[in-house]
């Protein structure tokens, strides 16, 4: 087809899942949709790719859980390939060779606390329970398209209004724990119920996972409230992995929206958008090829949306500050192994546990040390390891009797020392990572038949996030709600007419949630795009 | 999975491997294909049931009485020694968390038994009281319910069991093994609990059966427990209530006076957590009352008539609730129900707007037959359903 | 004595400046008040002793240039013996280099000296300091109101908003919004978006961490202790500098004859043991001698834990309530080390007037990451060893506090965990003058030898002599999980406790920070309007 000459309705920039979120909902709802993807690949950082023969790696992410079953179901993905598979709960083996698991089963769980102690034993449920009313009490806000309340106006008022009576209807206590989690470290709002350090620290690594944060710092207990929307098949709080690797999802979210009509272009590069007279009317290719629509859509982090697509001159100044203060920092970076066998965990007594997420995070001075270790700008010596094996699930993703690692690592600052070449650094990063997990699986370093290791500088040159956070930027409060990713700028919309941001860096944030690209959709549909 | 200190006997004994889960230990359902047996050998001979995963905290130290008073909805300061209380508890909004039984030890012990696991709760009220609390769970427990428990119990101790009056306790020693005896229980028959420590578990348990082959003793299961407790008007966590630590909205939580249980709360005592909001409660007027249910059988019968069926009895407890009707306005609900064989009918526990709950009030229970929602009849009575007077009576002397 | 007869209008358990202050608005509105301390001195954290024969200390705060204008006028303390010295520069950063970075309170002077270390830094300066004046000046707002129970309000119904903040309405909804996403930020990034100088950003930085238990590149917490201090400063700078006219103990004196003057009553060794309370309402106090006294209302200047898991007995308090209280997080990281010296030590690359460089706040933070780390070993209940200092040497504006020539140097030390993961304290107290020694060797090499005397106030004394609960000098750590609706805890942020006639006043309330008096002024103000 020569796209060219063709015009468009609406151009997404950037195949990611966000942007074919968008992309799906305009195109169902009429529109003439085209998606520019700078890869050759669909999916940004949701992509699986077979990079040593006969072995699927799920390259940048991990696990997924937090797609809105409301996608799912408008967007028919189980009919264009979705298939999720939940996890058998978690592993953390200790220093002193003990360990800590979760299982799906909340009984099992709660004997296994209760090995550790009969006090936290007896308080989780009420601590499960909390936290789920605390999700629950939070959903509406992650679905709402946040007010602006620097310049309300009639229908914001309105908005914020909603958003009052909805937190009032809480109750008191209720509020009360909503702000303490909304505000606290994770160590401390959790030392607030439970004793046991493994326990802590297992679920404070929640709390700590795509942030530059260690769990004593404030800010960290609110991403623990992910963990609880998360949700799969109505139960909460799980984790799976898509069947073939996380790509599958970009995948079918992608025949989804072609399913509808819209048109899909990989290797299709954007340089810049067309603004003419302060309204976006298309956009020039790397290799100069200009394709023109009525609504332009960044499915690309603040950065990309505001400082390289547009120009400055284009852009209120408080927005240009705004964007240039937005914090990224990459704080995680992954390792993937091709192994020859399943690995032994001398401290899994459960062997089904090879199923679940092996979590290195023995204990929470293990991961404020790792924090510590990276924050000046270097990586964790001996990092939080989030370690899943797909193809104990799923067996597509190896060949027969061979496994893949999917290992999140954190923490690895995006600042490295300058000093060194990245290649010698990626190198002592992969070392820190297999090093520490020998100390947990003593045969793992004789398993691996090839390995892959991503520090943020790699996510940032081959996925183009900048600073190579997947989340396209911190989820920390002043970044969250009206102020994703600038407060006046929050509503998906921008200064230049008829431009829209669709990313994770806009509310409610990262993980693979796909709402950003629904909510964005909304309100170009509602401004008659 | 967690196991009783008496499974290696009663995993021997549950011949159709009817096991479930209670908070993960493993619990018979039933030791015999069908759990009728038991449940007669409850009410005519006696039988045995392993209550040992019953969370379980001792309560020790000079302020014991005063703490368990500021815990507690009873008046702890009037419980003897060897006293035994049936008891709530609230939160601070004064909805019911728990309830259990409360054992006085001592001057200054107590044992509190517990459904849901509370040692947090426990020891974050302490208000800086002398007190030290104990999970002491793994203690095994075997209810031995029955009209003929007392006098298997005399054939193995030389305790003055005569005399020990229902909600009372004693130490003794039960074919040489120390235990204690308490006259308590979840049938609402005569019957005793014994309270041993684990390692003595499997030799108490023998010394019981040997002794029960003279009484027609067999173990029972949670489906013949089931059946008793509600005949005997006795609730359930998790079936006619639900801790108000452990849900999310306000409508699963009741207080103890709506759950009929206000006899155990002492709202004139000094203080205990929820009080003051009981005491509004009650100046308010209740929102709920639970009361009995008796089905009406020939309006069931026409029911089941109605799809050529036979009269359909449960002989097994169901603990789901069901809608309650009067006039087509569901005015409630019942919460459990069984088929009652010493009584010979149909009875449950159901929750209902105070205005419909003075005894001989005609209400209507929903009945399903075939996903179809019919109406049966039903007849507002006390609980409880069944009450012996060998339940409460001393022995002979 | 005829106390025991007498029934008070109101007790004020606690003779710190914030009880003296709720004393002073009682009894000038013409209530008998009745200020029990327990020791021998009023003035709880704000004191002078004389430690060492002829020297002066101002012995945990050390200075009042935050107290709230409208209580020193509306209590005439300048009447009472109360001045404050004016000192400059506000700020003297020490670097490693032997170099100085000082910021002036006059803010040309401070662009010059910026300019030494970054031009962009010195232009962006003034900007800086105009926009965060606007936002402080919100924070102020807050500071001065009674906090809300937020879940009572009809949150975000607009009117009850506006009501709330209408005195910041003039200012622009774009500057709330701006209060609203600055609040929960890093100093270190609020810094980072208009300077790039490490010393510049060190410098200012500092200011934010006095009050709270953690580093400066953390959120929820920083940026907000850094403008609400800026909020309460004298200087209209992030800094106050209020240097008291014999100590800052004068304060307190001036508080305790003021309160006098309108006829309270103030007694010093009366340790109250309980408060009693009867029937859900406040009957008066019960001292340690066993003697009661009557009063119609009780207000606690002391912290929370003390007040209602020691005063008050908890058996009547809801269990949430002990939650919330149990669940306040001190989290005290500061000692201080007082040394009383021979002459004044030779600091490295002073040129000229030594008092041009050392009458205000001396600080040892070169960077932020210097702070930073000093903060990260109490995570794991270890002290810095490369710790954060601040300084005064008050005998240079005020020569008094010491005898002929010698002079004073008062430090507060972070960070120094009160709960050590090893060790304790009374062991390790000679090790913190050591530590604080030789840091201060490294910019004034003289030192050790100018050296009469130390005096070392560990985290557990300031519990245990000045009652500051776990060495915290704001009765609970400033951070967001504890502010507005959450100070002292929820749903008592309104100065009122669980019982009739039973109020909180001490720094522990809203707004927290130090040495204000707006807490027992509010308080005051609370309890007079509930009557």
């Amino acid at each position: 087809m020569n796209a060219k000459n063709k015009k468009y309705d609406a151009i997404v920039i950037g195949g990611g899942h966000n942007g074919l979120t968008a992309a799906a909902y305009l195109a169902k709802a009429g529109k003439q949709v085209l998606v520019l993807e700078r890869r050759h690949l669909l999916g940004g950082a949701a992509v699986t790719e077979e990079l040593y023969p006969g072995f699927k790696y799920t390259v940048y992410s991990y696990v997924v859980s937090l797609l809105p079953p409301q996608i799912i179901r408008e967007l028919e993905l189980p009919k264009h390939g979705l298939h999720i598979m939940p996890l058998e709960g978690s592993f953390t083996p200790m220093e002193d060779g003990n360990y800590f698991a979760n299982y799906p089963d909340e009984d099992d769980t709660l004997d296994e606390v209760r090995r550790h102690s009969r006090r936290d034993a007896a308080i989780y449920p009420v601590f499960s329970n909390m936290m789920y009313d605390l999700a629950q009490a939070v959903k509406p806000i992650l679905s709402m398209v946040p007010p602006d309340p620097a310049n309300p106006g009639l229908s914001g008022l309105k908005t914020l209004s909603a958003f009052g009576s909805h937190f009032k209807s809480l109750g008191k206590e209720k509020f009360y724990w909503l702000t303490k989690v909304m505000t606290m470290s994770a160590y401390d709002f959790l030392s607030e119920w439970f004793e046991t350090d493994v326990l802590i620290a297992t679920i404070a690594q929640v709390g700590i996972i795509g942030t530059f944060l260690g769990p004593k710092s404030p800010g960290t207990a609110y991403v623990l409230l992910h963990y609880y929307l998360g949700e799969l098949d109505g139960a909460t709080s799980s984790w799976g992995i898509q069947k073939g690797g996380t790509g599958g999802v970009s995948e079918a979210i992608a025949s989804a929206a072609r399913s509808y009509g819209a048109e899909i272009r990989c290797n299709a590069p954007v340089e810049q958008v067309i603004v003419k007279n302060g309204q976006a009317v298309g956009v020039v290719l790397e290799n100069g090829d200009e394709i023109y629509a009525k609504t332009i859509i960044s499915g690309c982090d603040p950065k990309v949306t505001f400082r390289k697509f547009v120009e400055e001159k284009d852009l209120p100044s408080d927005l240009v500050e705004a964007i240039d203060n937005f914090k990224f920092r990459g704080s995680s970076g992954k390792v993937n192994l091709a192994l020859d066998a399943l690995p032994d965990f001398p401290a899994m007594q459960d062997k089904a546990l090879i199923r679940a997420m092996q979590e290195i995070c023995p204990s929470v001075d293990y991961l404020e040390k790792a924090y510590d270790d990276a924050k000046y700008g270097s990586f964790s010596k001996r990092p939080l390891l989030g370690c899943v094996i797909p193809s104990a699930v799923d067996p597509t993703m190896a060949p027969p009797g061979k496994h893949v690692m999917s290992i999140f690592v954190q923490y690895a600052s995006y600042d490295m020392p300058a000093h060194g070449n990245r290649d010698q650094q990626r190198d002592a990063f992969g070392k820190a990572v297999i090093d520490t997990l020998e100390e947990f699986s003593p045969n793992i370093r004789d398993l691996i038949l090839h390995k892959q290791v991503i520090t943020p500088w790699d996510i940032e040159k081959v996925v183009g996030i900048t600073e190579g956070n997947i989340s396209h930027g911190e989820l920390m409060i002043d970044q969250l709600f009206f102020m994703r990713p600038a407060p006046g700028y929050s509503k998906y919309r921008t200064p230049i007419r008829n431009y829209y941001q669709c990313g994770s860096g806009t509310h409610p944030g990262g993980g693979i949630m796909g709402t950003p690209g629904r909510l964005a959709a909304a309100e170009i549909l509602k401004d008659g795009n | 999975m967690r196991l009783s200190p008496f499974n290696p006997r009663t995993s021997e004994l549950c011949e159709p491997y009817n096991w479930s889960l209670w908070q993960n230990w493993l619990l018979a359902d039933m030791y015999a294909p069908d759990h009728i047996q038991e449940y007669y050998a409850i009410r005519s001979a006696c039988g045995v049931f392993d209550m040992s995963p019953i969370p379980k905290y001792h309560i020790h130290g000079p302020d014991a009485v005063r703490y368990l008073d500021r815990i507690v909805t009873q008046d702890v300061s009037r419980c003897a020694v060897g006293q035994v209380l049936y008891t709530a508890w609230c939160d601070d909004e004064g909805k019911i968390m728990d309830d259990g039984i409360l054992f006085r030890l001592g001057e200054e012990s107590f044992r509190l038994t517990t459904g849901d696991p509370w040692l947090f709760w426990l020891e974050d009220n302490t208000a800086n009281l002398n007190v030290v609390i104990e999970d002491v769970t793994d203690l095994g427990t075997l209810a031995l319910q029955g009209p003929f428990s007392r006098d298997l119990l005399k054939t193995l101790s030389k305790a003055d069991l005569d005399n020990l009056r229902y909600f009372h306790m004693i130490e003794a020693e039960l074919a040489g093994i120390p235990v204690e005896i308490s006259r308590t229980g979840y049938t609402g028959d005569l019957g005793y609990e014994i309270w041993v420590q684990p390692h003595q578990a499997v030799p108490l348990w023998d010394a019981i059966f040997e002794a029960g082959q003279d009484y027609s003793l067999v173990p029972f299961g949670d489906y013949a427990l089931e059946m008793a407790r509600i005949e005997a008007g006795l609730l359930l966590i998790d079936a006619d209530f639900y801790s108000s630590k452990r849900v999310v909205h306000d409508f699963e939580k009741s207080s103890p006076l709506e759950l009929g249980i206000g006899w155990a709360v002492k709202m004139n005592k000094d203080y205990f957590i929820g009080q003051k909001a009981l005491k509004a409660e009650l100046a308010r007027g209740l929102a709920w009352e639970t009361v009995g249910l008796e089905i009406d059988l020939n309006s069931l019968e026409a029911v089941y008539a109605e799809f050529g069926m036979p009269l359909y009895l449960p002989y097994e407890a169901w603990m789901e609730a069901v809608p309650v009707y009067s006039d087509g306005q569901q005015i409630g609900k019942a919460t459990s129900g069984t088929w009652s064989p010493v009584l010979k009918k149909y009875i449950a526990i159901a929750r209902l707007r105070p205005q419909f709950t003075s005894p001989g009030t005609r209400v209507n229970m929903e009945v399903t037959i075939d996903a179809q929602r019919k109406q049966t009849q039903a007849t507002v009575v006390k609980m409880p359903f069944f009450n012996p007077s060998r339940k409460t009576s001393l022995g002979k002397v | 004595m005829s106390e025991k007869n007498k029934k008070y209008d109101v007790i004020i358990v606690g003779g710190g400046h914030n009880g003296l202050v709720a004393a002073g608005y009682l009894a000038k509105a013409g209530q008998s008040v009745l200020v029990l301390e327990k020791r021998d001195m009023l003035g709880g954290a704000t004191i002078t002793e004389e430690f060492v024969p002829g020297f002066k200390f101002s012995s945990l705060a050390n200075d009042a240039g935050s107290l709230s204008p409208e209580v020193a006028t509306d209590l005439k303390l300048h009447n009472h013996g109360f001045n404050i010295i004016p000192t400059n520069p506000l700020i003297n950063s020490l670097l490693p280099d032997g170099n100085h970075l000082r910021i002036w309170q006059d803010t040309e002077k401070t662009v010059e000296e910026i300019a030494k270390f970054s031009k962009a830094d010195a232009e962006a300066y003034p900007k800086f300091v105009e926009r965060m004046q606007k936002v402080s000046g919100i924070v102020a707002k807050m500071n001065e109101i009674v906090p809300p129970d937020l879940p009572d309000l009809a949150f975000f119904d607009i009117k009850e908003l506006s009501a709330l903040l209408s005195p910041s309405l003039n200012l622009g909804w774009r500057h709330i919004a701006q209060v609203i996403r600055l609040l929960p930020m890093s100093v270190s990034d609020l810094l980072n978006e208009w300077f790039e100088s490490d010393t510049v950003k060190g410098a200012i930085a500092a200011s934010a961490i006095l009050n709270t238990t953690f580093g400066p590149q953390e959120i929820n917490s920083t940026a907000y202790t850094f403008l609400q201090n800026w909020s309460v400063s004298n200087t209209g700078l992030f800094r106050s500098s209020g240097q008291v006219k014999g100590g800052v103990g004068a304060l307190s004196e001036a508080l305790a004859k003021s309160a006098q003057s309108f006829g309270a009553t103030i007694m010093t060794g009366a340790a109250v043991a309980k408060i009693n309370i009867s029937a859900d309402s406040v009957r008066g106090v019960i001292l340690a001698s066993g003697e009661e006294i009557l009063a119609k209302a009780v207000i606690s200047a002391t912290d929370m834990r003390t007040t209602f898991l020691k005063l008050v007995d908890p058996y009547y308090l809801e269990a949430k309530f002990i939650k919330h209280v149990k669940n306040i997080k001190y989290q005290g990281t500061m000692a201080r080390v007082h040394l009383a010296l021979e002459r004044l030590p030779t600091f490295s690359g002073m040129d000229g007037d030594v008092s041009e460089y050392l009458s205000g706040h001396i600080q040892v933070s070169p960077s932020v990451e210097y702070i930073q780390r000093a903060s990260d070993r109490i995570k794991y209940g270890e002290y810095s060893e490369k710790p954060y200092l601040d300084m005064q040497i008050p005998t240079l504006a005020d020569p008094s506090l010491a005898p002929d020539g010698k002079h004073i140097l008062s430090v507060t030390v972070k960070y120094m965990p009160y709960k050590l993961r090893d060790g304790n304290w009374d062991d390790l107290r000679e090790e913190i003058g050591k530590l604080v020694i030789d840091t201060l060797s490294e910019y004034a090499p003289d030192l050790r030898e100018c050296v009469q005397e130390q005096k070392i106030i560990t985290p557990l004394e300031m519990e245990s002599v000045y009652a500051l609960p776990e060495g915290s000098p704001v009765h609970g750590d400033m951070a967001l999980n504890q502010f507005l609706w959450m100070r002292p805890m929820p749903g008592h942020a309104q100065y009122r406790g669980p019982f009739e006639g039973l109020y909180m006043c001490s720094v522990a309330t809203h707004p927290g920070c130090g040495v204000t008096g707006i807490s027992g002024r509010n308080a005051a103000r609370q309890l007079l309007g509930d009557q």
